[in-house]
């Protein structure tokens, strides 16, 4: 009886206190959606949107036309009658100038680069991360000054003397040549990731392994390892896309017979002879593209993460 | 007694900052020492110092009488605990306990052993396998403590590894780690900036400043005899009530004046001779000045009290004499309106004296 009563007592105690709320503003302000700061974000949002599409699908509708449509010369309208036939032959036929059996050789050799020089750039690349945040040697600062100066110097000035450098190790042409290389210039943007990443982690864990008796590679393996998935993705995508795109050096450090995809795309979309198919040209390039694009989709948030993890301590 | 740890000038320099100055230290086996000082005066650098993780300028280290200086820090015979944890993230507890010994290559039966025993301790079995982020800070810390316990090592160092956690745990878990002590027997050397820490747990206090030792003593004779101006300030809360005179002769005893007023210095012991004229500190703990019926005779002065400040068990009053404030510590239940006049006395037998030079004790 007594509980019933205090609980009358209370709720007739919420009711006076609901009963003397006035009237004007109470609880949360409310929000105009259509404010002017809203119409100018989202309106360059969108614009912004709107300029990097467009292109993209200019590129995917034409691809996928027969080339009299083509002719018709409106770029923007969708194809009338979907074809896959220039996909087909960007593939496994377009002309490459040598040969003619589209860009599967490229895409094959570029895998081939690809993946040796993405394991070997970042295994490097984060080991001594690793050294230069956790093991101070003398003259490390000096070298971390040298490898970030290495960071600005641009690729033309370096190319020439590397050429001379491989032909004197007769690796030049290779494919073992053109990994070095992708290593190499690699490295410094890489390192400074790993080592900023490594400084990152709390100085306090390192020393706790250090007392437990763990040596340079036991600590790296098993305790600075695990906890660097984000950074280890973040490289990945940037040695992927780069090496992926990278034209200059493919022209350069291999052989017809090697040459990478981008190189061969630039073969099929500048080649002089017959008719400029467009059709083909486009789809080429979408193939050429796709690779990084996967990477960015499959692993983006992984990226996002990786890169604030990397910018904010702790 | 035998000693577990020396510190044979020691100096360490980062660059051009010298962080530690030709320090000298022994620490007794089984003692717990405790490294006291305010932030950035080097407590941490010494103690990395004595684990092997930095390498010092100059200067020896001794662990059971065994040099040292160029070792591993696994070969030293420490196990030291962090103040962030410093647990592996990716490993579970039992891994984290277990770690240090699987890479000492120790066989999986003593690996064991040691863990149960450990965990037994420091009654962790139920989190064996979960992860740190699974923990809370106390039980965190508590594994932290267990890393350094399972590598069965003579000296524990602690590197504030309280400081993290909110004030309830932090007294609990100060109370298991002097439990600990008692049960383990190991020597500890302990760095917080917390004096109360400082002053429950230690055998011996070092204070430290800018990188060097103020004084090396019992708890209970840093707090009643500091050897300096410093020690004497840094110690106690509230602080010790610091007024600055000189001494002066009357009737041919020595006295303490200040704007005018003569404190008898009867019940000092001092060091050195207490010349008229020499300019003083006089450094009176709040628990050592009397008023009213606490009284003991002997002279005493009139102040009007200024403001009162209870705080349950105590009650703390700030008096106004001589041109002075200070704080009075006496019984909760008694209570005085702001601006009542109280006699008051200081006890000088508990009192300090600095030179205001040198600030060192007289
Ligand atoms: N790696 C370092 N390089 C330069 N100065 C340092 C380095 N580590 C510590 N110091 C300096 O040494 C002093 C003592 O640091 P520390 O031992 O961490 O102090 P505490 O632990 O007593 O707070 C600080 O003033 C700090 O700035
Ligand atoms: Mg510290």
């Amino acid at each position: 009886m007594a509980n019933i009563s205090t609980l009358n007592t209370t709720a007739a105690g919420l009711d006076a206190v609901s009963g003397r709320l006035g009237s004007g503003p109470s609880g949360a302000r409310p929000r105009k959606v259509l404010s002017q700061r809203n119409i100018i974000l989202y309106g360059l949002l969108i614009v912004a949107a709107l300029y990097y599409l467009l292109p993209l699908y200019v590129m995917i509708v034409t691809s996928m036309k027969g080339m009299p449509e083509i002719r018709l010369g409106n770029i923007f309208s969708p194809p009338m009658e979907i074809t896959f036939e220039p996909w087909a032959k960007a593939w496994a036929s377009a002309c490459t100038g040598l040969n003619c059996d589209g860009l599967s050789r490229g895409f094959w050799n570029s895998v081939r680069i690809l993946v040796p020089s993405v394991v070997v750039s970042i295994a490097v690349a984060s080991v001594s991360g690793y050294a230069l945040a956790n093991w101070r040697f003398k003259g490390s600062d000096v070298f971390f000054s040298i490898l970030i100066v290495g960071a600005f110097i641009p690729y033309q000035v370096m190319i020439y003397p590397i050429v001379i450098l491989l032909r004197e190790l007769g690796i030049y042409g290779t494919l073992t040549g053109l990994i070095i290389v992708h290593t190499i210039f690699g490295m410094p943007i890489l390192t400074l990731l790993f080592r900023n990443y490594f400084t990152s982690l709390p100085e306090e864990l390192f020393k706790a392994a250090r007392i437990d008796g763990a040596g340079f590679w036991q600590i790296f393996l098993r305790i600075m390892l695990p906890m660097s998935l984000p950074i280890f993705v973040v490289a990945m995508i940037l040695q992927v896309t780069g090496i992926w795109n990278d034209f200059l050096f493919g022209v350069v450090f291999t052989r017809p017979d090697s040459y990478p995809m981008t190189v061969q795309l630039n073969n099929i979309v500048n080649s002089v002879q017959g008719v400029k198919e467009y059709n083909v040209n486009m789809a080429a390039t979408l193939l050429t593209g796709a690779v990084p694009l996967i990477v960015y989709f499959v692993s983006g948030r992984l990226f996002v993460r990786g890169i604030a993890a990397g910018a904010v301590k702790g | 007694m035998a000693n577990s740890v020396s510190i044979r000038d020691l100096s360490l320099s980062f660059g051009a900052v010298t962080v530690l100055k030709d320090l000298n230290l022994d620490i007794h086996d089984g003692e717990f020492l405790v490294l006291l000082g305010s932030s950035g005066c080097g407590k941490s650098t010494l103690l990395n110092c004595i684990a092997g993780l930095l390498e010092p300028t100059e200067g020896q280290i001794y662990i059971k009488d065994r040099n040292v200086t160029w070792e591993e820090p696994k070969d030293r015979g420490i196990g030291m605990v962090f103040q962030s944890y410093a647990l592996y993230p990716q490993m579970t507890v039992e891994k984290n306990l277990s770690f240090g010994l699987q890479v000492a290559k120790m066989p999986k039966p003593d690996i064991d052993k040691r863990v149960a025993r450990a965990s037994e301790i420091l009654q962790i079995g139920p989190l064996l396998k979960r992860k740190p982020a699974e923990l809370s800070g106390g039980q965190r810390q508590r594994v932290a403590i267990g890393r350094a316990l399972v590598r069965d090592v003579d000296v524990f160092l602690f590197d504030e590894p309280l400081s993290n956690l909110d004030a309830k745990l932090r007294s609990e878990l100060r109370v298991e780690i002097k439990r600990l002590h008692q049960q383990l027997k190991n020597t500890m050397i302990y760095v917080t900036h917390d004096q109360i820490e400082a002053l429950t747990l230690a055998d011996r206090i070092a204070i430290m400043k800018s990188g060097v030792i103020q004084q090396l003593d019992d708890p209970i004779v840093i707090y009643n005899r500091p050897k300096n101006l410093f020690v004497a300030g840094f110690i106690g809360s509230p602080s010790m009530n610091f007024l600055r005179g000189e001494i002066s002769e009357v009737d041919g005893r020595p006295v303490f004046t200040t704007h005018g007023v003569n404190f008898s210095l009867a019940g000092y012991q001092a060091s050195e001779p207490l010349s008229a004229g020499r300019k003083v500190v006089l450094g009176a703990r709040p628990e050592h000045i009397a008023i009213d019926s606490d009284v003991m005779g002997g002279e005493a002065h009139e102040a009007v009290v200024d403001i009162e400040e209870p705080m349950g068990a105590d009650n703390l009053l700030w008096l106004k004499h001589a041109g002075h404030l200070m704080s009075v510590r006496i019984g909760g239940a008694r209570r005085y309106a702001p601006g009542s006049r109280v006699r008051m006395a200081f006890d000088m037998s508990m009192a300090s004296l600095f030179d205001a030079e040198t600030e060192d004790r007289i």
